[in-house]
């Protein structure tokens, strides 16, 4: 088989699998695999700036929260149909992401680290700030009449596995076809050595923009239907932790690997799951994870497989 | 003689320092160019400032009759002018291949006209057999050849060498003398050097640059005799 | 109470921050300073000074000032080793990259929380101050019969408050006279000026990064000591001074300490007073953007000069 077709038969295989998947699981875990590829999802879109393109964020939790909150503001204030709510959480993920591209771009390595946390901060602050809208810390929940969409209950767990799938599966073909394009090679480029793709004439504070704007609009989509299949909204999705668990999955999977988020997600989902039945301290295994993946894999489990036995995985 | 590049009054400060200094210099088409001088005589911080890596401090360029002073560096790339650094400077984990492709892209567009350039010029260098070699892992040498085919896939108009024979063995460097002049037939070249040999028989012309400053233009024949450049080099000036 | 009193008492308020804010700070911008390592587990090791000091004023269990006494000393010493081990261990075989390095300090920061979520517990403790009387402010007003002094009720500040701002002054004093002074203080400065170079004079330069490490965490860990008789011990009260700190360090200039100071009562002092007029959060909001900004606009912090 040619690289391609190694590709294909792989990433097909995965959706294939998690199509089948759903008939067969007992519900428990059922609802927890959707669950995992709609963190999946977003983990993919933070893999598209740390993975590919190099950049570090710490606030990737504003973008997750301007999807859900684009949404559900819409749909609990507005009185919008799930349809159109979605999109405004999209929309509220692109114009985000653009505005916060536009001035953390200006800075580099690690003040790019604090600035996203920062802004970040602020967005969760605001979300507080804002609690006769949004309900503070306690958030919202989204009724079940209000998750109708085009006749399909999404409340219902067969058709929430299937919404989930569906997104999950545009995510990672998309992922995976921009990665592939020219554009994803620049952004490689641009991660390996950003003085070099520049003196090749490439623009490279627009093709990080781009990054930015794909990356966060991405995660605004899974936010946006992370509140919308799961019926709640609340502040803790836009504190730090959110913003800690895109970068734990995609280091433990594997950054800058088509596949990586999806297996990192997947992993920790279910030692925290595991781990939190036993202890309330359930984040000390993110911790440990943190540490041991910097010292001794910080390829991740996917980026590992590329360098030993898989050369061609994208 | 229609001029590709000119500058006036070239100047650049590092925390009051004089690295280059009012050099106005003019490169007509076609010609190769070498420029040579002492260490720390400017020469990099010069082309630096030509492609736009480093900001002058005064001073004006020109490009194809346009003014660029103001242009970012890819903008002046796209215009046409191509640049190899003199610390190899390629994509390490990236394959030989997708490191000229993605030279090759700013010009040719579809995957199988790209694969085609690159395929030519890894065969120019004397890369061919090896496209899918991870970069880094290629010796000195073999990457001072891929940086000239990431030049070279570029079509430039002007191809600006930074020390592109550093580290070369002597065969190399007969080779490499081959590809200056074949290039030189489309594009026209300037060249940082320091091996005099390959000066003297591959330049048309020489400017020598010396404190920050051009000490002296002529000939390869007209510099080797020069009085004032042999003392520069010599250190007893 | 009328404006001027209560600002009096947003500013007695506002310098206790401020002097455990400027401790706090200090250290992370030593450890910034001197390794370019952004430790993010900063917040922790404060928390863990707080804990630490309520176990031992526990342990002791004596008159109050003598188990104080001990937590003073006691608890930031075992941060202090704590960090260094954790420099040793963690920071130091990822070559003090930056990024691995701030990935791993987000790590540490949930390892040492989460263990003191299991062993001590999710409660709030007291530590008695070890001394606590309380000071009236009088206060001066103007009536037809010219100038006269009361006593505004509520306008007070306590004894152990001024003492906290005068230790602070004192380990202040003490962190400049160790860089300054000292034969550790001068390869610190060396090591930060060029850690190549103090490689090749000889200089043990792990050693000193392992030391700076654990003596950032330390001030962290006794500017907790200091505070928590007036600000209970928890599990999650390292994210504010982390937040603040970060704050400080930032708008102070990356790695300088006399911005770092003065930005540390700059802030602490306007935390005071702004929130007598804003809501807290707001307050936390405008700052937050405010540090972004100043990243993005003037990295040199505001009171840093250009490096060119």
């Amino acid at each position: 088989m040619s690289a391609t077709q190694k590709m294909i038969a792989l990433h097909g295989g995965l959706l294939g699998l998690l199509f089948v998947l759903q008939f067969l699981l007992p519900a428990y875990h059922h609802g927890n695999l959707a669950r995992v590829m709609v963190l999946a999802s977003y983990a993919i879109g933070y893999n598209i700036m740390f993975g590919y393109t190099g950049l570090l964020s710490l606030g990737h939790a504003l973008f997750f929260a301007a999807g859900m909150y684009g949404m559900g503001l819409a749909v609990n204030l507005g009185g919008v149909a799930p349809a159109p709510a979605l999109i405004a959480g999209v929309l509220a993920g692109v114009v985000v992401s653009a505005a916060l591209g536009l001035l953390a771009l200006r800075t580099a390595g690690v003040a790019f680290m604090i600035v996203t946390l920062m802004f970040a901060q602020a967005g969760y602050l605001a979300v507080l700030y804002f609690g006769a809208y949004t309900r503070g810390d306690e958030g919202f929940v989204i009724q079940q009449a209000q998750r109708i969409m085009w006749g399909i209950d999404l409340s219902d767990p067969a058709n929430r596995y299937f919404a989930a799938y569906a997104l999950f599966a545009i995510c990672l073909l998309l992922s995976l076809w921009v990665v592939q394009r020219p554009f994803g090679r620049v952004l490689v480029a641009i991660r390996e050595n950003e003085e070099r793709a520049r003196m090749l004439g490439y623009d490279v504070f627009r093709h990080k923009l781009g990054a930015v704007v794909l990356s966060g609009t991405i995660s605004a989509a899974a936010g946006a239907a992370y509140g919308l299949l799961f019926g709640y909204v609340g502040a803790s999705f836009a504190s730090v932790q959110y913003s800690i668990f895109p970068l734990l999955w995609v280091l433990l999977g594997g950054a800058g690997t088509v596949l990586g988020p999806f297996i990192g997600t997947l992993f920790m989902f279910y030692l925290i799951d595991l781990s939190s039945g036993l202890t309330s301290a359930y984040m000390l295994i993110a911790g440990v994870a943190l540490v041991v993946l910097t010292l001794f894999a910080p390829q991740g489990l996917a980026g590992e497989l590329r360098s030993r036995i898989w050369r061609w995985l994208p | 003689m229609t001029m590709l590049l000119s500058t006036r009054g070239m100047t650049r400060y590092f925390a009051g320092l004089r690295a280059v200094h009012g050099v106005d210099f003019d490169l007509p088409e076609g010609q190769i160019r070498a420029l040579i001088g002492p260490n720390g005589a400017g020469k990099t911080t010069f082309v630096s400032m030509l492609c736009g890596r480093i900001p002058p401090s005064e001073g004006m360029i020109s490009f194809g009759g346009r003014d660029i002073s103001r242009l970012p560096a890819h903008k002046r790339i796209n215009l046409g002018m191509a640049y190899t650094f003199q610390i190899t400077s390629v994509f390490a984990r990236l394959s030989v291949a997708e490191n000229v492709a993605l030279a090759a892209r700013r010009k040719v567009q579809g995957a199988d006209a790209v694969a085609r350039a690159v395929q030519g010029a890894l065969d120019k260098v004397g890369l061919g057999d090896r496209p899918d070699q991870n970069a880094g892992d290629l010796s000195y040498g073999h990457q001072r050849l891929l940086e000239i085919a990431m030049g070279l896939v570029q079509e430039p108009r002007l191809l600006i060498l930074d020390e592109p024979t550093q580290g070369l063995a002597d065969s190399e460097i007969d080779a490499f003398k081959a590809l200056i002049r074949d290039l030189s037939k489309s594009a026209t070249i300037l060249l940082i050097e320091h091996n005099m040999s390959v000066v003297m028989e591959t330049a048309d012309f020489v400017t020598v640059l010396n404190f920050g400053e051009i000490l002296a233009e002529g000939t390869p024949q007209e510099i080797h005799a020069d009085a004032a450049v042999q003392a520069a080099y010599l250190g007893t000036g | 109470m009328d404006l001027g009193p209560y600002i009096l008492l947003a500013t007695l308020e506002g310098s206790v921050t401020a002097a455990v804010l400027a401790l706090t700070a200090i250290g992370l911008s030593l450890v910034f300073g001197v390794m370019r390592v952004v430790n993010v587990a900063h917040g922790e090791f404060f928390m863990l000074g707080a804990v630490l000091a309520w176990w031992v004023a526990h342990m002791v269990g004596a008159h109050p000032a003598l188990g104080f006494a001990a937590a003073l000393v006691v608890a930031p010493v075992l941060v202090g080793l704590v960090a260094v081990a954790a420099d040793m261990t963690v920071l130091k075989r990822v070559d003090y990259d930056p990024e691995r390095t701030i990935v791993a300090t987000i790590g540490m920061l949930y390892i040492i929380q989460q263990i003191t979520l299991m062993t001590y517990g999710p409660d709030a403790r007291p530590v008695e101050p070890p001394f606590n009387s309380r000071l009236a402010i009088p206060w001066f007003e103007y009536s037809e019969n010219g100038f006269q002094m009361y006593w505004p009720w509520g306008l007070s500040t306590t004894s152990y408050k001024l003492a906290v701002i005068a230790a602070a002054a004192v380990v202040l004093v003490g962190v400049w006279l160790l860089m300054a002074r000292t034969k550790i203080g001068l390869l610190m400065r060396a090591t930060q000026l060029d850690r190549e170079m103090a490689l090749a004079f000889g200089i043990p330069v792990e050693r000193v990064y392992a030391i700076v490490f654990g003596i950032g965490a330390g001030l962290a860990a006794l500017a907790a000591v200091l505070i928590v008789p007036i600000q209970q011990a928890h599990y999650l009260m390292g994210g504010d001074p982390l937040l603040l700190s970060f704050i400080v360090v930032i708008i102070g200039g990356l790695g300088s300490l006399p911005g770092t100071v003065i930005a540390a009562v700059l802030i602490g002092l306007s935390d005071g007073i702004i929130s007598v007029f804003f809501s807290p959060t707001l307050a936390k909001i405008l700052a937050t953007l405010l540090v972004a900004l100043v990243l993005v606009f003037r990295p040199e912090g505001l009171f840093g000069v250009k490096s060119r």
